[in-house]
C-alpha cells in the first residue's frame, strides 16, 4: 500500500477512473427484482399453511361425507346416501335441535351477563385491572380441565351444589344435574356460560372504552337518563364490537365439544348430543367415517347463516348509526 | 442366514433355561409337549410394538421385561410403545391403511377383524399355544379367528370382565349369605340393599366400558341379542322386551343419577360407601385394597367378587373387553413378530406378567387357570374365567364394522336408558334399538 492511501489521499492518477457499470444482473437478482415472483414468494407459507392445515382438511371431510369410508378402509362414492341416512334418523335431529338450542341459550346468557359485567367494569372502580385478570380465569383455564370440575359439580353423588343445599337443609336428597334430559341440557348450558362470560365481557369493554365521554356528557345535558343513555349512545357505539364478538361466541358455541363431551359424552340416552360430539362418536370411536363427516358438514349451513346474520343483520351502519332502517 | 439360526437355536436353549428358573418360583402350569413351529427369526430383525398404555405399574414394566428378554435372548431390538386407551384404536387404523408404524399391535377386540386382510395368518403359532396350554378358550378362539373360518388373524392376550363387585356384609345383612346366581334372586337383592340404604348402582350413562357391560349382560341374559349368526338384526324381540321389564324394575332399585354415569363414577360410589353393589373390573378392587387412606384401604376386607346371575337363557352373559394382539402384513420380519408373540404367551414370561398384574387381563389359555394369581387371593377368583363366561360384542353374529359401530353408537345402553328413564316403553325402545341397528346392519 502506498503512503498516499496510508495518510487518506488516493493520488488521481491511480485511482481508476469512475465509469457506469453496465454489468447486466445475475438472474436471481432480476428473479427477486420481479414483482409477481415476490408477491408469490411471499404469499407462500401463508397460502401453504392455510392449504395443508385448513383447505385440505376441509375438503377430505367434505368428500368423506359423500363416500362410506370407514376406519381401516377408504370408502366409495355414495352420493347423498349418509344425508338421506342422516335425514332419517331421530338422534341426528335430536342433535340439531340440541345444537340450536345450547347456541342459543348460552349466547343470550353469555351477552346478557358479559355485557352487564362489561358495564360494571367500565366504571372506576378499585383494584381495576386486578379484577380485569380474575375475571378472564375461566377462558384461560383449558377447557377440559374447567369441564371436569363441571363434572364433579354436577355429579349425583358428590355434588358440592348438592352438598351445600343440604347442608343449609334446604334440600334432602342430591339433585340428578345430569340425568334427566332437561336437567342436563340446562346444566351444561349453564357451564358454557361461565366458560365464555369472560370473553364476550372483556371484548366488550375493550368496546367500551372507545366511546368518547362527551357523548354522555352531551346525552346528560339533554337530560337523558341512564336507561336512554345505554340504549341510544352506549349500544349503537358498541354495534360494531358486538356483532364481530357475536359472531366469534356463536361459531365457538355451536362447534362446542369439549364440554359435552368430559361431563355427558351425549347421554343421558343422547339428550345432550350437540352435532359435533355426534360425528365424533360416529366417526372415530364408531368407525364411520363418512356418516361422522356428513354430521360435521351439516353444521356447516348452519354457520354461514349465523355468521352472515351477524354480519348483514347487525353490522348495518344506519343501524348503528340510531337510524331507522330503511 | 446360518449363524443366525444357530444363535436362535442358542437363544431357544437360554430361554429354556431362564423358563426353567421362573417357573421353579411360579405354580406350575401345566404343559404339553409340543414342538414350537420353525420361524427362521429374520437376520438384523427389529421389531416395534404398540400396546394400550398400563392400568397398573407391573402391566407395563414386566411387559417390557418380557419384551427385553426375547431381544436379548433371539437378537432382535425390540421396541414396546405405550398409547392412551382411546388413542389406540385411531393409531392401530392409522398403521393398517398406511402399511407404516408398529409391526404388531396389541389391540382391541374388534381391530384385528377390521384389518383380517392386513394383518400376517398366525394359525400356526395358535394351534401351537392352544395344544401346549390346555386349549383356548371359546371367546378366545372367538376373538382370535376370522369369523366362519379357523384362520387366525389374532392371538388375544387376555380379558378384562365385569363380574359383580359387592360389600360382602351389607349383602349379608340382606339376607344373601351367598351372592345370587339367578336375575330374580338377584333383583330382590337389589330390592333389599335399596332398603338398607346401600343400594346397588349400575351405570347406563354413555360409559363406554360399564355401560356396555352392564347393559349387554341384562339383554342377552333374557335371551335378547342385536342379530343372529347371519347378521339379521333381531334385536326387537319378545326376550329384549323381557329384558327391559326386568331392567325397569332392577332400575327402581339403584342409586338415583345412573343415568349420568361415566365409567369412573360407580368406582366413586362404591369407595364413598354409597352403594353395595356394582359391577367391574378387578381394578377397582386393587385401588382399594392398595389406598394409601387406610379407611379406604380395609373396605378390601369386605369386598367380594361374583359372576353376574344368569339369567333365563341359561348360559353366563357377561361382557368381556380383550386386548387382541395382531402382526401386520407389512412387516419385514414376520418370523421374528410371530416368534415374539408366541414368547410374550409362554408361561415363564405371560404367567409373571398377569400374576404381577393382578389377572386384570384373565388368560386366554386353559392352562393358565392354574396360575398362582387365582390361589393368591380368593377374592378374585371370578375373574378367572372371564374368557369361558363371557360372550363379544357383536354375538352371534361376527365381530365387524357394523358391531363396532353398534356398540360405539351406545344402542343398547340407549335402549336400556330410555325405558329405565321412563322415556319409552320396552316395546318402543327395542323398535328404536332395532331401527338404528339397521343403518349399519344393512342386507
Amino acid at each position: 500500500m502506498s503512503n498516499a492511501v496510508r495518510e487518506g489521499v488516493l493520488p488521481i492518477a491511480e485511482a481508476h477512473p469512475w465509469r457506469f457499470t453496465t454489468r447486466e444482473p445475475t438472474p436471481l437478482a432480476r428473479l427477486f427484482d420481479n414483482k409477481t415472483f415476490l408477491v408469490v414468494m411471499c404469499l407462500t407459507p401463508a397460502v401453504g399453511l392455510l392449504v395443508v392445515f385448513l383447505t385440505y382438511p376441509l375438503g377430505l371431510g367434505l368428500w368423506l361425507a359423500f363416500t362410506d369410508a370407514k376406519i381401516g378402509r377408504s370408502g366409495v362414492f355414495v352420493g347423498l346416501d349418509n344425508f338421506d341416512s342422516l335425514f332419517h334418523d331421530r338422534i341426528f335431529w335430536l342433535s340439531v335441535t340440541n345444537t340450536l338450542f345450547y347456541t342459543a341459550a348460552a349466547t343470550v346468557g353469555k351477552f346478557g351477563l358479559g355485557l352487564w359485567l362489561a358495564l360494571l367494569l367500565n366504571h372506576n372502580i378499585p383494584f381495576k385491572s386486578l379484577i380485569r385478570a380474575i375475571v378472564l380465569i375461566p377462558w384461560i383455564v383449558p377447557t377440559v380441565l374447567s369441564a371436569i370440575a363441571f363434572w364433579w359439580i354436577y355429579d349425583p353423588q358428590f355434588s358440592i351444589i348438592s352438598y351445600l343445599l343440604k347442608a343449609m337443609g334446604i334440600i334432602d336428597y342430591n339433585i340428578d344435574f345430569l340425568g334427566t334430559p332437561w336437567h342436563a341440557r340446562l346444566a351444561l348450558v349453564a357451564a358454557n356460560i361461565w366458560r365464555g362470560i369472560p370473553f364476550v365481557a372483556i371484548s366488550l369493554l375493550a368496546g367500551l372504552q372507545t366511546i368518547s365521554p362527551s357523548l354522555y356528557e352531551a346525552a346528560m345535558l339533554d337530560g337523558a337518563s341512564s336507561w336512554a343513555r345505554f340504549r341510544y349512545v352506549t349500544l349503537p357505539m358498541l354495534m360494531p364490537v358486538l356483532s364481530v364478538v357475536l359472531t366469534f361466541s356463536v361459531l365457538f358455541t355451536f362447534t362446542d365439544f369439549q364440554l359435552v363431551y368430559a361431563i355427558t359424552r351425549g347421554g343421558p340416552a343422547n339428550a345432550t348430543h350437540l352435532m359435533a360430539t355426534l360425528a365424533f362418536q360416529r366417526g372415530i370411536p364408531g368407525g364411520q367415517l363418512g356418516e361422522g363427516a356428513a354430521i360435521a358438514m351439516a353444521m356447516i349451513p348452519f354457520l354461514v347463516a349465523a355468521t352472515l346474520f351477524s354480519y348483514f343483520g347487525l353490522a348495518r351502519r344506519r343501524w348503528q348509526q340510531g337510524e331507522a332502517d330503511e | 442366514m446360518n449363524r443366525w439360526t444357530r444363535r436362535g437355536a442358542l437363544g431357544l436353549g437360554a430361554g429354556l433355561l431362564s423358563a426353567g428358573l421362573v417357573r421353579g418360583a411360579q405354580a406350575a402350569i401345566p404343559t404339553a409337549d409340543v414342538p414350537m413351529p420353525k420361524l427362521d427369526i429374520e437376520k438384523g430383525a427389529s421389531l416395534r410394538v404398540l400396546r394400550p398404555s398400563k392400568f397398573v405399574d407391573p402391566d407395563e414394566a414386566i411387559f417390557t421385561e418380557n419384551s427385553n428378554r426375547f431381544a436379548s435372548q433371539f437378537g432382535v431390538s425390540v421396541r414396546v410403545d405405550y398409547a392412551g386407551w382411546e388413542d389406540l384404536r385411531p393409531q392401530t387404523a392409522v398403521t393398517a391403511n398406511t402399511g407404516a408404524g408398529p409391526d404388531v399391535v396389541v389391540g382391541w377386540t374388534d381391530d384385528p377383524h377390521l384389518y383380517a386382510d392386513k394383518v400376517l395368518d398366525l394359525t400356526d403359532i395358535a394351534d401351537y399355544l392352544g395344544k401346549k396350554y390346555g386349549g383356548w378358550y371359546p371367546l378366545a378362539e372367538r376373538y382370535g379367528k376370522k369369523f366362519g373360518t379357523d384362520r387366525w388373524i389374532a392371538i388375544p392376550m387376555g380379558g378384562s370382565g365385569g363380574p359383580a363387585v359387592y360389600r360382602e356384609s351389607w349383602v349379608k345383612e340382606a339376607g344373601y349369605d351367598t351372592f345370587p346366581t339367578d336375575t330374580d334372586k338377584f333383583l330382590d337383592l337389589c330390592r333389599k340393599l335399596k332398603k338398607s340404604g346401600h343400594p346397588a348402582g349400575f351405570t347406563t350413562g354413555h360409559a363406554v366400558g360399564d355401560s356396555n357391560g352392564y347393559c349387554y349382560w341384562l339383554l342377552w341374559a333374557f335371551g335378547g341379542k342385536m342379530v343372529d349368526e347371519n347378521q339379521k338384526v333381531v334385536i326387537n324381540s319378545k326376550e329384549t322386551v323381557e329384558a327391559l321389564k326386568y331392567s325397569k324394575a332392577l332400575y327402581e332399585t339403584y342409586i338415583p343419577g345412573t343415568q349420568s354415569w361415566l365409567d369412573p363414577s360407580n368406582n366413586k360410589a362404591l369407595i364413598a360407601g354409597d352403594i353395595g353393589l356394582t359391577q367391574n373390573g378387578v381394578s377397582l378392587y386393587f385401588s382399594i385394597k392398595n389406598s394409601p387412606d387406610p379407611k379406604v384401604a380395609a373396605m378390601a376386607a369386605d369386598l367380594n367378587h361374583a359372576r353376574m346371575p344368569i339369567g333365563p337363557v341359561g348360559h353366563a352373559t357377561e361382557v368381556a373387553l380383550a386386548i387382541n394382539a395382531m402382526a401386520f402384513k407389512h412387516t419385514k420380519y414376520p418370523n421374528a413378530a410371530k416368534a415374539y408373540l408366541a414368547y410374550m404367551m409362554e408361561a415363564p414370561q405371560y404367567d409373571h406378567w398377569m400374576t404381577d398384574s393382578f389377572g386384570y387381563w384373565a388368560q386366554p389359555l386353559k392352562a393358565y387357570a392354574e396360575s398362582d394369581v387365582w390361589k393368591k387371593d380368593p377374592k378374585i377368583a371370578a375373574y378367572k374365567d372371564t374368557m369361558q363366561n363371557s360372550l363379544w360384542l357383536g354375538y352371534a353374529g361376527p365381530i365387524n364394522e357394523a358391531s363396532g359401530a353398534v356398540v360405539a353408537d351406545y344402542v343398547v345402553v340407549d335402549m336400556v336408558a330410555s325405558v329405565n328413564s321412563g322415556d319409552a316403553t320396552p316395546e318402543e325402545a327395542a323398535k328404536e334399538a332395532e331401527r338404528r341397528a339397521k343403518r349399519y346392519y344393512k342386507a
